[in-house]
This record gives structure tokens, sequence and C-alpha cells, in this order.
């Protein structure tokens, strides 16, 4: 069976425009902006009040970023010890250098079992990879178990938050999603069902537990991968990680190569880090941590996709590497002012927002017009970093991927406005006469400019929702020159010897 | 070359210059000040909406059997090896882990009693490892209810002194409060898929 | 006497000259010698921030080459000094970029001064420029030196810290997102119902102009909430 759980067609990601037009449809939807800018700015304080908590805060953020990066230059030798502790422990570990070859893996593992569904705990690695669809194309249902995900899924909709991947509905929208869907695919939701969020808490509770129960394959991620121990972590709020990662049968954890710790030690940091910058606890409810296969205990058979997909591209960019300490948190998220105006399907992608803006393209590539357009959606304000539980100085890296945008486009494309604008602007700004010229040119249409209310092309973008600056009557070089000369008259009187 | 192969090359071409970044380690492993461990961790825990209680290891037996009435408990699984004198306050039916329990079994169950392998104070953390008194995962995550005894003397202060406790290889799990989601608007709801009401007696 | 060379950016040359005429007389009422070395541009922000850093390493090393051997170079923009300390030597490598301040922070910790004699009598509300903030730390002293103003009373603006959305090219290239920004941005600071809204970076405050005048003539209503540079105020008496 079949039920349609996929996004439906225009709300997928591929065929979004860019990211400036689709933040354009985004702003005039005055419910999302309403639902962004209050789920953002709650979160935004009591992130605040749980880190300041933390006397050595700033010293746990770079213990983190220190141990991700000594784990990442040494990447190779981890990954292997990782993969002989879990295979020691009972696991099977298998390697993916793309999405394709960790769909073929899984799908693989749920037809040995002769599954025609699977419960899956909500995962960013197995969203990039699009599993789900690949199972679905494999005729097996792929069951999101997480509350936000199921919404997300039921609506047939796309992510557009890691941690809350619905921060973009409402409760009524909610509750209407839950009422519409829920018996189509299993036990509906209650008649009398309200937009209290308990009871919505509660409709979902019913819902899924006879997934839970009837389940014999499991997909999960995983938040941190432990090399000496070959230890995976599950970081979760509502217990439906636990439900998948202890009663199935088969358990299987897509775990992205940048996920590694060297040591289990190593957790004491990120496990402080972690909660505190993402749902802003100072502990999750659940946190899970298994070792390969416990006998007697959870599923007997445990694998482990180990996902490349782009990771190493980005391994490789000496700027962009520290990318790769993310611990999708989604601190940067919540107080980018571009995300909260915008929401993230704007960004096209299952990695929005900030550290979306920089993974993307280091993932993939700035061919791509959708991936070279985001280093640009940032004002550059640094509040990413400010929040960074692992100190990735995102606009940075926005501003080398920039560079590498504008130098793809200029390896692709033939005479462009825009560098032609910059190219000239560097060649005036590169001399003192050349600007003064240029200033003086400004001074004598400083009356028609004074009248623009409206230009075309690019700089339109300007005028539409902003007036124009007044031009002075003189630049202050020649201000300052006519008062130097002032004074040396001054100083030096005419008809004097 | 296998996808392992070509994974690992393609990382050692990705760092062959990327040096040896030095690791530092300034935070705190163990809690600054010296604070009431039992007094901090019951404040934690009740930020979370649990119920909890201290209680004097005498009184356990008689607590317990308060605690389960009080939540109308009908039945009630244990580790295989919680000890019967626990149990000797409550009528409930009792149901004691083993491997032919299922979770289908469980799901007909009001409550669980277990004990706990290590706490934390500064997060209200209890921290189950599968050992003496814990049973297997999946008792303590279908029941409605999870009454939790803690003793004293595996309370620390702080998260780095709980990991260094622990023992890697067993199935760990981390409870801070109950099952809870902010999935809706942000706001904290208390009662998703996991045990909807924790109940941690803290035991001197 | 305390020698200045002023970078006046080529932002306040071109389009706001009063933030540098202001500059140079709180830096002489203060008594510095101020001299501006006609060889100035840019300092290559614009063009690194879009993209094109080896333009802006150009311009990086024309600024070294004016100043090179300056006592101090003080600025009216914390965008600007943020550029040249921290982005400097990337863009223009092996470049002995001099040290740089941005006038509050020449005026607080170098001259020791946060009462610079000036008197405005209006209410004023301070928007922190991120890049002041965030990248050259310059925290509570320009409203130190606002609270030490005479007659000026300074009204706190709600959510100060979110960005004013200008950002560079990013107000033309994600203009609909930057002018949203732009819009709460105002919308905060007229809720302050202060008569001017202040900044320490031209840019920010040509952007925030920019919103407070459209709104204004989109409603056919008389200019209102003046913007103005932290220079500005410290100049008047």
């Amino acid at each position: 069976m079949t039920v349609g759980l996929q996004p439906q067609p225009g709300v997928k990601f591929l065929g979004m425009p860019p990211f400036p037009e689709a933040a354009r449809t985004a702003l005039g939807d005055e419910q999302l902006r309403r639902n962004l800018g209050h789920a953002t700015s709650t979160i935004r304080t009591k992130r605040l009040n749980a880190v300041s908590e933390l006397a050595d805060w700033e010293e746990l953020r770079i213990s983190g970023a220190s141990i991700k990066d000594h784990t990442l230059a040494h990447l190779d030798d981890y990954l292997e010890q990782f993969a002989a502790a879990a295979t020691a422990a009972g696991a099977t570990v298998h390697w993916a250098a793309d999405a394709e070859e960790a769909c073929a893996i899984g799908v693989a593992i749920a037809r040995q079992h002769q599954v025609d569904e699977v419960v899956k705990v909500k995962s960013m690695a197995t969203q990039e990879i699009e599993l789900n669809e690949a199972l679905e194309a494999a005729g097996i249902d792929a069951w999101e178990t997480d509350l936000a995900e199921l919404i997300v899924q039921l609506g047939g909709d796309t992510p557009s938050h890691f941690l809350v991947p619905a921060i973009h509905r409402n409760r009524h929208e909610i509750a209407e999603i839950f009422t519409r869907r829920m018996g189509e695919v299993g036990r509906a939701a209650p008649d009398d069902l309200t937009a209290d969020p308990a009871r919505l808490a509660e409709a979902a509770r019913l819902h899924l537990r006879e997934k839970f129960l009837r389940a014999k394959v499991a997909f999960s991620g995983a938040n941190f991968a432990v090399a000496e121990t070959g230890t995976l972590v599950v970081v979760e709020s509502e217990g439906n990680g636990r439900m998948c990662l202890t009663l199935p049968e088969v358990l299987v954890s897509v775990v992205g190569i940048e996920k590694i710790v060297p040591r289990f030690e190593d957790l004491e940091v990120f496990m402080q880090l972690l909660p505190r910058s993402s749902t802003a606890e100072r502990m999750n409810p659940y946190t899970t941590m298994w070792t390969g296969v416990t006998p007697g205990d959870g599923p007997q058979e445990v694998h482990i996709i180990l996902l490349d997909n782009g990771r190493t591209r980005a391994l490789a960019d000496r700027v962009g590497r520290q990318a790769l300490r993310c611990i999708r948190c989604s601190a940067c998220l919540n107080v980018c002012p571009v995300y909260e105006r915008v929401g993230g399907h704007a960004y096209g992608s299952v990695y929005p927002g900030p550290i979306g803006a920089i993974l993307n393209p280091l993932l993939h590539g700035v061919a791509d017009e959708h991936d070279a357009a985001l280093p640009f959606a940032s004002s550059l304000c640094g509040a990413c970093y400010e929040a960074c539980p692992v100190a990735i100085d995102i606009p940075t890296v926005l501003i080398d991927q920039r560079a590498e945008a504008v130098r793809e486009k200029a390896s692709h494309v033939g005479p462009d406005p825009e560098r032609v604008a910059m190219k000239a602007a560097a060649w005036v700004l590169d001399s003192p006469k050349r600007l003064r010229f240029a200033e003086r040119i400004a001074i004598r249409l400083r009356g028609l400019i004074a009248r623009i209310r409206w230009l075309p092309g690019m700089p339109g973008g300007w005028t539409r929702s902003r007036a124009v600056p007044p031009i002075p009557e003189q630049s202050f070089r020649d201000w300052w020159a006519q008062r130097a000369s002032a004074e040396r008259e001054r100083e030096e009187p005419d008809g004097q010897p | 070359m296998d996808s392992r192969e070509r994974v690992l090359a393609a990382v050692r071409s990705a760092i062959h210059e990327a040096g040896e970044p030095v690791v530092t380690r300034n935070h705190d492993t163990t809690l600054a000040g010296d604070p009431d461990l039992v007094e901090l961790f019951v404040e934690r825990v009740d930020d979370y909406r649990a119920e909890v209680h201290v209680i004097d290891e005498a009184d356990l037996t008689l607590r317990i059997g308060e605690v389960l009435g009080a939540h109308k408990v009908n039945s009630l699984v244990v580790p295989a090896d919680l000890d019967g004198a626990w149990l000797k306050t409550t009528h409930a039916r009792l149901v004691h882990d083993s491997e032919e329990v299922t979770a289908a079994d469980l799901e007909g169950i009001d409550a669980v009693v277990t004990g706990s392998a290590v706490a934390i104070a500064l997060t209200g953390t209890i921290i189950l490892d599968g050992g003496e008194l814990q049973g297997r995962r999946l008792i303590t995550l279908v029941p409605d209810l999870h009454v939790c005894v803690v003793r004293v003397d595996d309370i620390v202060g702080s998260v780095p002194e709980a990991v260094r406790r622990l023992n890697p290889t067993r199935p760990l799990t981390w409870i801070s409060g109950p099952s809870a989601t902010s999935d809706i608007e942000l706001n904290r709801v208390e009662g998703v898929h996991g045990p909807r009401t924790l109940v941690v007696l803290v035991v001197r | 006497m305390t020698h200045v060379s002023l970078f006046v950016t080529c932002l306040a040359d071109a389009l706001f000259p009063d933030v540098g005429k202001a500059t140079v007389t709180v830096l002489e009422r203060l008594g510095c010698t101020v001299d501006f070395p006609a060889a100035q541009t840019c300092c290559g922000q614009m063009h690194m921030n879009s993209g094109y850093p080896d333009e802006a390493g150009t311009l990086v090393r024309s600024f070294a080459d004016t100043f090179a051997g300056a006592d101090a170079v003080v600025m009216p923009s914390g965008s600007c000094a943020a550029m040249l300390r921290h982005h400097g030597a990337t863009v223009a490598p092996g470049v002995a970029v001099p040290p740089v301040h941005e006038l509050s922070e020449f005026l607080v910790d170098v001259l020791g001064v946060t009462d610079v004699g000036a008197r405005f009598d209006h209410s004023v509300t301070y928007h922190p420029t991120c890049h002041s903030s965030r990248l050259l730390g310059v925290g509570d002293r320009p409203t130190r030196l606002l609270q030490a103003v005479e007659g000026l009373s300074l009204i706190e603006l709600p959510e100060a810290d979110q960005c004013c959305g200008f950002g560079g090219t990013f107000a033309i290239k994600n203009a609909d997102t930057s002018a949203a920004m732009g819009t709460d941005k105002v919308g905060h600071a007229r809720e302050t119902g202060a008569d001017y809204l202040c900044a320490s970076d031209a840019s920010c405050l040509m952007h925030m102009r920019g919103v407070v005048d459209h709104q204004d003539r989109a409603a056919r209503r008389p200019a209102s909430l003046r913007t103005i540079h932290l220079a500005e105020i410290l100049a008047s008496q």
C-alpha cells in the first residue's frame, strides 16, 4: 500500500525558485511570518537562559569545536576504528559514497525482511538521501514517528527546521491535518480533537502506538558515533526514538561520516552543548546510546550505513570544512533574522538557515543556481556564529562561498551585469581621482537623483521599499580640500611676501 | 574499489593538508562550588514536571506502595532481579521481565518500577544501563508510568562526572523528566510516546 | 597632542559628508589634530562581502599604503573598521594593515573620554550595528557616549541586537528580505517614540532612512523619525 506520503508536487524542493524569489513568496505569507516570529523569539530567549546557566559555556564551545576539528583531520583513522568497534559489538557496517548507494542498502535490508512498512525516527541524513521516497518506490511505507515529522508527512509538506520541522504550522493547522489525514493511514484522530497541544500530542501517541508495536524494521540517524567503542547516540524528546531503537527486530542507522567523535568521554561536551542549544533545555528528555547488539535487549540485527554524499567534498574545503562540526542543533536558525522572516522552505533544502546556506554549497558545489544563491541569503550580521555551540564561523564561510559562486559563474556565463558593475566599482574606488570624478558627476545629477522613485533591474530591489538617499551638495573630500585651502589662505594672506 | 575504499580515499585526499588541530579541553569536569547534590537533583527533576520524593531506605517499600496506589496501578512490570521486598505493599498484578515478555504484553501494563545506574544533579537526569534492578529497555518505555528509584550515592554533580562513570558497551538510556515535545509552536507538552508520568524516589 | 588620520569611508565621503565633518569636529574639540590623506578611497568591504576578494585585496593594499605609519587611523564606521581589522589580511595576505579604530572605541579607549562636551536636546534611540557589536565588540561605548550628552534622553530600542537588514549588496540581491528586516527595525524605533534613530554606521543608517522616507512618502506625511550618526550627535552643541 502506498498512501501518497511524499510531498505533493509544487511543494517539493526540486523545482523551487532560487532563494531571493522563494523568500519573496514566503514573506508574503502573513501566517507563516507570525508562526515563525513567535516560535523563534520564544526559543531565542530560552536558549540564552539555558546557556547562561553554565559558567564554562565558552570553554565547552572551544572543546566541542576543537574535538571536531581534530576528528575531521584524522577522519579516515577514526572511521576505521568506529567500523571495527561496531562490528566487534555485533553490528553490520555498510559504507555509502552517495545517496543512491545508501538508499539501495537500506531498501535491500528492508526487503530481506519482507516488510511493507518501517518506522523511522527523525533523521536529517535520511531526509537528505530521500530514503522515504526510495522505500516508497520499493513498495514500503516509511512512517515518520517524530510529532513534527508526522505533521509534515501527513500534511504532504516538507520540513522547514531541523528540530521543529513543522515550525511553520500552528496548532489549528495541525489539528486540521490530523483530523483529515490520520484515518487514511492508520488509527484516526479522535472525533473531538481540539487544537490543544496536549490533545494533539495524545492523538499522535495513539496513532503511532500501533505502528511501533507492529514494526519489524526501524530506521534512524545518529547524533554521535563514538570511534573507540562503536557506540551510536540518538538524542530526542518524545520517546518515539526509544520506540524505534528498542522495539523492532532490525535497526538500520544512517550516519554521516562527520558524526564521529573519538572517545566516549567526548560525549560529556556534546551532551551539554546540544540540548541547551537546540531545545534550550538542561537536558533533552531521552537519549539512547547503543553499541552493536545487546543480547536479549533491543534489536538483534543492527546495521550502520556510513554516509559520505558530499561530506568529503566539504572536508576538502579549507575554509568551509568547519561546517562539518555542525551538530544540527538549529540555534543558528533560531537567531537568524533572515530565517525568522522567510522560514526554512525558501532555502530549498533539508538543511535550511545559516548552516544550510553554507552546507548545501559545500556538499554540492555552486554550479546549480539554488546552491549558488544560498551564500548570499544572509546580511552577515553574525548572530549565527555567536550562537553556534561548536563555533562555526558561518559569516566567514558564507563570504568564501560567495567568492566560489562568483568564480563559478564567471567560468560559465558571459558578460554579467553584476560582475561588470562590481569591476567598474573596483576600478573607480581604486583611484581617489576617479572616485572624486564619480562623486562630482553624482553631485551634478543630484536634482535628478532626488526625483527617483523607481529603478529598473536589480537596483529596483532597493527602490521598491526604500527611498534613494539624497546626494549632498559637496563630497567630504571636496569640503576638506576647500577647508584646507581656506586655512592656508588664513595663514598666508594674499599680498604678503 | 568498493564503497568503503572510495569513501576512505576521498577522506584521505580531503584532509591531506589539514594539519594537526590542537584539542583544547578547558571546560569544567566537576560542579563548581559545593552544592547539596540531592537538593539540586530534586529541584531539577521537579523542573521537568516529574514527581520526586526524597525518602529513607526504611520507607521505600511503603512509599512504592503509596505511589502505585495514588496512580491507581493495577498491573506492574519489574526487572527480573527486583527485590520482592520492594513490592510487599502493592496488590497490583505483577509481571517479571524476561525475554518472553513482548512489547504487546507490556501495552496492557500500567506501570514499571526500576532502579537506576547514575543520576546527574545539574540536569536532573537519570541514566539506566540495563544493569542491576533496571531490566531490558522496553519495560521502562511501553508502560505509561515509570517509578524510578535513585540512590543518593549514584547522584553526581555534572554531565562529565556521569559520563566517566558509564560503561559504553551497555545499552544506555538517559531520562530527564517525562516524555515531552516542543513541536507545536515550541510549547513544551509533557507526554508523547514514553511514560507520561515519571516518579522519582530518591533514597537516602 | 594626539594626531589622528581620518578614514572617512567611501560612503560618508560621497553621500554623507556631514558624518565626516562631525567626526572632525569632535576630534578637534578633544584636542586632536586631524589629517585626511587624500589618496584614501574604500576599505574593500563591499567587494569582499560580494564575492570579489581580489578586488577587495587591491583596495586593502591601497588603504595600507595610504595610512602607512599613521599614529591612529579613526573611522566613523564599525563595519569598515571590522573589515580592515579582521578580514584585511585574508584578502591582502602579507600586507601590514595599520591598526584602526572605530570612532567610539577611539574616544573611550584611546582618549579616555565619555563626555565629549556635546549638547543635543532630543530623545534618541540607538541601534548597535551588527559589525560594531559582534565583530568589533564595541559594547556599550556608544551608549556611554550618548548618555553623557547634555539634554539627550536615551530610549532603549526593543530587540536592539537584531540586524537592520542592510548587509551591503544583500540589500539589493535579497531586497525583499532586507526590506522586511528594515521595516521591523524601523517599527521598533518608532515604538520608542524617539525623535532620532542613531547608529554608528552610515550604511545601516542609509538603509533605515530609506525605509523611513519610503514609508512617509507612501503615507503622504511629513518626514518623521530622523536618522542620525553618532558622530553628528557628539559634534552638536
